[in-house]
């Protein structure tokens, strides 16, 4: 039994190891590097390091670009996740229907922008929407309407870039609704047509509180990858106009790896963690108090 | 099966969706084979007039793309034979063999998940510094080489693998490296697919960490490459949007290809 004991761990070793070394650990030294003033100098000769206590945060938290791009995370969050999810989900019960023809095709291309490379599909993104040769303004011209400046006006930047996440990612969340759509018993819609139940009723009254667990567990992790925006930005309009578009992240990358700001880095890294935590428990906590209160 | 009014708005409606989800890509297609300032002309064309391959040979010949794209081959493939392996051995392991703290270490790497990797980022990029792997491709490949995520696919899978099977195998004198090798890899193939494909198209369209460690420009990845080449060639629409179409074209094959594995993945990830 011993001898196997051992072999379990030659199994389990490399991995954990790789998991030890490069997440876990860096994540606590993250934590001691954010009370550092962990800057060029230091990366340069490391006793030129000094322990600043908690001054990094509070100089994070004075910092009026932090709190821009605080601003600008969240409308990203509170537009975008909405609105990725009603997409999954309308396709979703689309794709369900068993009116739709052609389901494999279907799947697929709404599925396809899932897979493609984020900077790739950026740099297109970039193009439709550009204020002269963009085709998204060569039709919306046509219906007499603009031209916008999609990128380059500071109240249509992040809006573009909501639209083009929205259409990146609601494919994945797509196929969950889907598998959970076919988990739901026929009887229950049998029961409410019976009942004289509408379609619409039939979706407000069996479907959504059938698919409340996935509707959870989808808004928690999308909204977790929304707040780690930052390839959209750094491709489509590099934080700009105005920042309207650095989110926490950008700034992050920039204060870190353009600026070598370690320590502040760090900082703002750990504050979004704390933030993204104190979002999905809430929320989590929110939809079980909904559960009990459904239950009881 | 009748065909009324609601057949009609239904199919209408995806048709509608799946359009908005393929134009990009379609138009992205059209414009790469449009002569070079073509698609800057008003309005914008949908199709090219006289359609070209200059694009792409400027692509392989004036801005190395040939060799961004060898790069993120390379990157992509070590990262997946190294992370395959690593996730399968433990995933197993976490699933049908005891030792002492199996299911602790289980449930904290689980409760790590919730910690986004950036937290790790800046510590992790002085780390790799002092090991010499900032800007080699051993530096971006290494974060990655296990996975909480992988093993959690593994686990699930391999419980289903009979007990009896592997007593039967240690019983027969077998050790485990062999009952691994021969009884549970075999049965574990369709999850090892799955696996593959999500390590590569992860790592293939991974931006901000090979960003970060990769400072050399021919060391450059394909992402990487296309994003300092979309600052500096703001204009050439045409030649952007056929950088976009080599470095899109090799996933969207592999994922056509393997559709059923990714997204058997995708749902397992979605109920843990």
């Amino acid at each position: 039994m011993k001898k196997r004991s051992l072999a379990a761990w030659m199994f389990v070793g490399p991995a954990i190891s790789v998991i030890g070394l490069f997440f876990v650990l860096p994540v606590l030294a993250g934590l001691g590097l954010s009370v550092t003033d962990f800057d060029l100098y230091a990366l340069a000769d490391l006793r030129n390091l000094r322990f600043v206590g908690l001054d990094n945060y509070g100089h994070v938290l004075t910092l009026p670009l932090f709190w821009k791009a605080l601003g600008n995370t969240l409308y990203f969050v509170i537009v975008g996740v909405p609105l990725s999810i009603a997409l999954s989900l309308a396709t979703a019960v689309l794709l369900q229907s068993p009116l739709a023809r052609f389901k494999p095709f279907f799947r697929t291309a709404l599925f396809a922008p899932v897979v493609t490379t984020l900077v790739a599909v950026a740099v297109i993104w970039r193009y439709l929407l550009h204020v002269r040769y963009g085709l998204v303004n060569e039709g919306l011209g046509a219906l007499g309407l603009g031209p916008f400046d999609w990128l380059g006006d500071p109240d249509w930047s992040m809006p573009s870039i909501i639209l083009f996440a929205v259409w990146k990612g609601f494919g994945a969340n797509m196929i969950i609704f889907v598998a959970a759509l076919q988990a739901i018993p026929d009887d229950l819609y049998e029961a409410a047509r019976l009942d004289g139940a509408t379609r619409w009723q039939q979706f407000v009254y069996v479907t959504l509180p059938m698919l409340k667990p996935t509707l959870l567990l989808v808004s928690v992790l999308t909204m977790a990858g929304y707040f780690q925006l930052f390839a959209e930005p750094y491709v489509m309009t590099q934080g700009g106009p105005l920042q309207s578009t650095v989110s926490v992240l950008y700034l992050m990358y920039e204060e870190g790896f353009r600026w070598w700001n370690l320590g502040t880095a760090s900082a703002v890294a750990f504050l979004l963690f704390v933030l993204m935590i104190a979002v999905t428990q809430g929320l989590m906590r929110l939809g079980r108090r909904g559960e009990e209160v459904a239950a009881g | 099966m009748k065909r009324g009014p609601a057949a009609v708005i239904i199919n209408s409606a995806l048709g509608l969706a799946a359009a908005f989800a393929l134009f990009p890509l379609l138009w992205m297609v059209s414009v790469s084979f449009m002569q070079p300032g073509a698609a800057s002309s008003y309005p914008p064309p949908l199709l090219p007039a006289d359609a070209t391959l200059q694009n792409y040979r400027d692509l392989f010949a004036r801005v190395n793309m040939g060799g961004y794209l060898l790069n993120s081959l390379v990157v992509a493939c070590g990262l997946t034979v190294t992370s395959v392996l690593f996730n399968v051995m433990a995933g197993y392991a976490f699933a049908k063999l005891q030792f002492a703290g199996r299911d602790a270490l289980f449930k904290t790497l689980l409760a790590a998940l919730v910690i986004p990797g950036q937290v790790a980022m800046m510590p992790l990029f002085l780390m790799l510094k002092a090991m010499g792997l900032v800007n080699t491709w051993a530096g971006v490949i290494v974060p990655g080489m296990a996975g909480v995520f992988g093993i959690f696919l593994v686990r699930q899978y391999a419980r289903s693998i009979p007990d009896a099977l592997l007593e039967a195998a240690r019983m027969d004198g077998a050790g485990e490296l062999r009952i691994f090798v021969l009884v549970v890899l075999p049965m574990l193939k369709p999850v090892l697919v799955t696996l593959a494909v999500f390590a590569f198209l992860g790592s293939w369209n991974d931006f901000m960490w090979p960003l970060i460690v990769l400072t050399d420009s021919t060391l450059h990845t394909a992402p990487v490459a296309l994003a300092s080449l979309s600052r500096e060639h703001v204009q050439d629409s045409e030649l952007m949007m056929a950088g976009s179409v080599v470095t899109i074209a090799p996933v969207l094959v592999l994922f056509l290809g393997l559709q059923r594995y990714y997204m058997q993945g995708l749902l397992v990830g979605s109920v843990k």
